[in-house]
């Protein structure tokens, strides 16, 4: 074995913590990189990559089963610019009604639910829209279905839905979940399956591939050709992929920046990590250098030792890191995939290489920069700065902490940081990072949440109604066939509301059917007896209407109509024109439906009471209660039903938290290391202090006073990162989708919240010097004082 | 008869199994006394103080000081114990290089708990007893070899320790300044102060010392009285 080799071996093995830390610290550093450069890819495109991925549709038709036969749709795949077909496939609307009210055994007369496009497939399929199963299996017979994932109905493996009308119902097993990027159906099942479901419509679907379906013209004209090759009449609709794209792309929008930033995150505190865990150690080894430069080692064996030295626990760490953040990106991925609603989301072998081959690259030249500057110095220089690394810096900051008020060991731990800069700002930096993060995280969170809330308007507790409704105002739904209930006498609800004992305040609505001129499909104007910000609606400008003629708008129906605030808006409802002033815009993200909230008058006909009960009543309690008075007049008391959060808001909240605990866990390795270093580096005053007389219990507490002052200048630099990245990036989400962001979801932090996040830096910093503080209290001040 | 200080009955350190340091040695040092370990290198004289300074723990045997066995203390009994009954001088004086020459000297009363104005006092008292108080603000290591162990005694002072060890206090320094740090002890005895000194420098042994030990092998193979100091 060569001189080198016995070098670096002893190296290795005899500064086992170092080595141990080095491994570590770049495992969780490549994890941190593959995620994040995973992350990043995975923003770039990430519909255009799973339509092509799964052949996606590029030109969806129905057609009418009356006027076209299935072997006539099948030779319409001969039509000119279309290159492949799949279909047809039967396909029909199928009503899911909500499960009965409490005491009854059915769901009501007039219950309404939501429709879906239900597509009769026995599996994927190998042509066109090759549907990626997600979850459990596809249907294998009647009474099951596939239902599409991440869309807007929401259920789970093994949920029974009742689809159906008012005569006939039938109940369908979810056997799981699967996703088409070309959105051609909600649901499938089998062709038996489906035609045993009561359905509203049907029809057939046949699913097209272009030549070229780069434009909407070109999509239009080989739509064109398709309709020409089938008989007149036979295609109901079609959609061109195109529509398809941009509804994806809208909420892919929403979530590159905060997957972009994170990744970027992920990114930086990697090479920061990793870059001062290997100088760090290579530098705290000077003296051995100066030592093995005395005998006889010139200048490049010196850095190829070191650089070997740190190679070896790195390379081990690299490999640990990919697997890792292999395993860890399955989830995070999984997640990734609902939020853009694509699918097999994988870590690109290249990235994985890429990662390893950066580290490895980023180990060789710290190190080498490291063990470079150490084998220019003379032998002497080298023995000397081994000896003495930093007698003279931070003599000040001694000076001035020996004089604070404070205990001796907590003073000299606090002078610490100010004798070794670089490393402490290395720190300092790792810190900032974690708490950047924490506060980006919890910033996101917070204001997530409360967009769901401002989303769902549902702070009310208790709804009255004759439906027993679900769904706010503004949400899709059908009724069900049958009789709609009498109008109840809103003097009469309003007496049964304020008798109440535990009514807080309540308001009452009607929802009807509008039509404003520049709005395509549906809008509804909604009537309140008062203005509804209590219910959760968010203002992004104005204010609320006061009195009839008066309305508050979405900023998608100020865009679409071209109005601004103090501008009329002419609608036509019940067969009337109606004009309204616009007098504020609300937050109403999600709804695509023109929205128009304006003041009830003496000629509105209420369908509707929101309550919200007074502190310490049960909302269940309190709509029992109130169902008594309202028996007679025929209306529904119940509580406002909660969906729980909303799916997208749950991924987010939790790759938030997982990318938050990566990053918080790669900055804590980071100050284990520096303060390994810096005890290693101690040892020997350590054990002077021991020596003089220094309890174990006062040496954890100079150790970890030592980082208290990084902690908390971490956490006052990366606190106000986190608030300067969470004012960028929500405006950017803000912008992807669209919406503009009320003031109630930008503004997130408070005073007390910002101090706490601060104060996570200290935390942090703590929690990573632990570990090096106990092994400083347990080393026998016999072995450190040997120790140079 | 004086009341002994230290007493090592039946002492014996073995490191990784390999041949004892101290093998079954038995000692008494009595208050007031001042004496001289010698030996050659690798005898057992520095794991004799280091027992005695609580740094290390017998194999076999007990240790006692002040009449409190120190063998079976913990980690911060043991500190406590130094902080009380101890004052370490070291070859190569151990001054914290960080530290002004005055912050080093209070650092001992500082970790017992003292208020800063009283060590202060006192320390500054020691450096001006011991002709160094011009350099109670300079950095040990502007300091001469003598200099810095005479800032050393005045730290191991400081708690008015019932002891001194000292270990090899002579070791690194020149002549003129090991004649001075050895003037130095020979005055502390002469006021009183039992001490132990663990030397090479027979000079030392026989200025300073009112009796010497020989060890060799982990063993007294001399325990030789000396006529008292002058």
């Amino acid at each position: 074995m060569s001189a080198l080799s016995r070098v670096v071996r002893s190296g290795v093995s005899r500064r086992w913590v170092q080595t141990v830390v080095i491994m570590l610290a770049t495992a969780a550093a490549v994890t941190a990189g593959v995620l994040g450069i995973g992350l990043l890819v995975a923003s770039n495109a990430p519909f255009d990559h799973a339509f092509a991925a799964q052949r996606g549709a590029h030109l969806t038709v129905l057609t009418d089963p009356a006027k076209a036969t299935a072997a006539q749709l099948a030779a319409s795949a001969e039509a000119d610019g279309v290159a492949e077909a799949s279909g047809p496939f039967a396909v029909a609307q199928v009503m899911v009604l909500p499960p009965p009210p409490p005491g009854l055994s059915e769901p009501p007369v007039g219950a309404h639910g939501p429709v879906l496009t239900v597509a009769a497939r026995t599996g994927p399929g190998t042509g066109v829209d090759q549907v990626t199963l997600v979850e459990g299996r596809w249907p294998g017979k009647p009474g099951e279905a596939l239902l599409a994932a991440g869309g807007d109905f929401r259920v789970d493996v093994g949920d029974t839905l009742t689809m159906g009308d008012g005569t006939n119902a039938q109940d369908v097993t979810v056997v799981g979940l699967a996703r088409s990027v070309s959105d051609t159906a909600d649901a499938w099942m089998t062709p038996g399956g489906l035609a045993a479901v009561p359905s509203m419509s049907s029809g057939y679907q046949m699913l097209y591939r272009l030549d070229d379906a780069g434009t909407a013209s070109r999509v239009g004209d080989a739509r064109d050709a398709v309709t020409a090759a089938l008989p007149d009449g036979a295609v109901t609709s079609a959609r061109s992929w195109l529509v398809v794209k941009k509804e994806a792309n809208d909420q892919t929008s929403l979530f590159v920046p905060f997957l972009l930033t994170f990744g970027a995150l992920s990114l930086l505190l990697s090479v920061l990590i990793v870059g001062t865990v290997v100088a760090g150690a290579v530098g705290s080894t000077t003296r051995r250098i100066g030592i093995l430069k005395a005998l006889g080692f010139t200048p490049s064996q010196v850095v190829r030792a070191y650089v070997a030295q740190a190679l070896l626990p790195a390379s081990a760490g690299a490999v640990l890191g990919v697997v890792v953040g292999n395993l860890v990106a399955v989830p995070l991925l999984a997640d990734t995939e609902d939020l853009y609603g694509t699918v097999a989301l994988t870590i690109a072998p290249w990235v994985d290489a890429a990662v390893l081959v950066g580290a490895l690259a980023v180990v060789t030249i710290t190190a080498s920069a490291a063990a470079g500057r150490a084998g220019r110095l003379s032998a002497v220089d080298a023995l000397a700065v081994g000896r003495t690394p930093t007698a003279d810096r931070g003599r000040y900051a001694a000076r001035v902490a020996a004089r604070l008020p404070l205990p001796r060991p907590m003073t000299l731990g606090l002078a610490r940081p100010f004798s070794a800069p670089a490393r402490a700002a290395a720190m300092v930096l790792a810190i900032a990072f974690g708490a950047a993060a924490v506060t980006l995280a919890a910033g996101l969170a917070t204001s997530l949440n409360r967009i769901q809330v401002a989303a769902d308007h549902s702070a009310a507790d208790v709804v009255v109604d004759g439906f027993g409704d679900d769904g706010p105002p503004g949400a899709q739904h059908t009724a069900r066939p049958g009789t709609e209930p009498e109008p109840a006498d809103p003097v009469a609800v309003a007496a049964a509301l304020d008798a109440e004992s535990g009514t807080a305040h309540w308001l009452g609505y009607a929802e009807t059917d509008a039509v404003v001129p520049g709005l395509t499909g549906g809008s509804s104007l909604v009537e309140y007896t008062e203005d509804p910000g209590w219910v959760g609606y968010e203002l992004v400008a104005g204010r609320w209407f006061t009195r009839p003629g008066e309305a508050v708008v979405p900023t998608e129906v100020l865009r679409s109509t071209d109005r601004e605030i103090g501008d009329s808006l002419t609608l036509t409802h019940d067969g009337t024109q109606v004009t309204l002033r616009i007098v504020g815009e609300v937050f109403d993200p999600g709804n695509n439906d023109g929205l128009v909230l304006t003041q009830a008058d003496a000629s509105t006909t209420l369908t509707t009471w929101l309550v919200s009960v007074a502190d310490g009543n049960d909302p269940g309690e309190y709509a029992d209660a109130l169902q008594q008075a309202l028996d007679p007049l025929d209306l529904t008391a119940h509580p406002q039903g909660t969906d729980g959060a909303d799916e997208l808001v749950v991924i987010i909240d939790a790759l938030a938290g997982l990318l938050t605990l990566m990053l918080v866990t790669v900055a804590g390795l980071g100050v284990l290391n520096a303060v390994v270093l810096d005890v290693r580096d101690r040892v020997h005053d350590i054990g002077i202090h021991k020596a003089l007389g220094m309890t174990p219990r006062q040496t954890l507490t100079t150790v970890l006073s030592s980082v208290v002052l990084i902690g908390l200048v971490g956490g006052l630099v990366g606190v106000p990162a986190g608030v300067l990245l969470h004012g960028i990036l929500m405006p950017a989400m803000g912008d992807g989708a669209g919406v503009e962001l009320p003031q109630v979801v930008l503004s997130v932090f408070g005073p007390w919240e910002l101090a706490v996040f601060a104060l996570g830096g200290l935390v942090l910093a703590t929690a990573g010097a632990l570990l090096p503080a106990g092994w400083a209290a347990r080393t026998r001040t016999a072995t450190a004082l040997r120790t140079e | 008869m004086t009341a002994p200080l230290i007493e090592l009955n039946g002492v014996t350190r073995r490191y990784d199994g390999g041949p004892p340091a101290l093998d079954d040695l038995s000692l008494t040092v009595a208050t007031g006394e001042a004496v001289a370990v010698l030996g050659p290198s690798g005898s057992g004289k520095s794991t004799l103080l280091n027992l005695v300074a609580g740094l290390d723990r017998p194999t076999a045997g007990t240790v006692t000081v002040g009449g409190s066995r120190i063998d079976t203390l913990g980690e911060a009994a043991s500190a406590k114990y130094r902080r009380a009954t101890i004052g370490l001088v070291f070859q190569f004086f151990n001054l914290l290089d960080d530290l002004t020459v005055l912050d080093n000297v209070v650092l001992p009363a500082q970790l017992a708990g003292a208020a800063r104005r009283e060590t202060t006092r006192r320390a500054a008292e020691l450096l001006r007893t011991l002709g160094i108080d011009r350099h109670a603000g300079a950095y040990p290591g502007r300091l001469s070899g003598g200099e810095r162990q005479r800032v050393a005694v005045a730290r191991a002072l400081m708690n008015r320790p019932a002891l001194l060890l000292a270990d090899e206090p002579t070791g690194a320094l020149d002549t003129a300044s090991g004649a001075d740090v050895r003037r130095l002890l020979t005055d502390l005895h002469a006021d009183g102060q039992t001490m132990l000194l663990v030397t090479h420098d027979r000079t030392l042994a026989t200025e300073c010392a009112t009796r010497t030990i020989e060890v060799v092998d982990g063993r007294i193979a001399a325990d030789t009285a000396l006529a008292p100091l002058r």
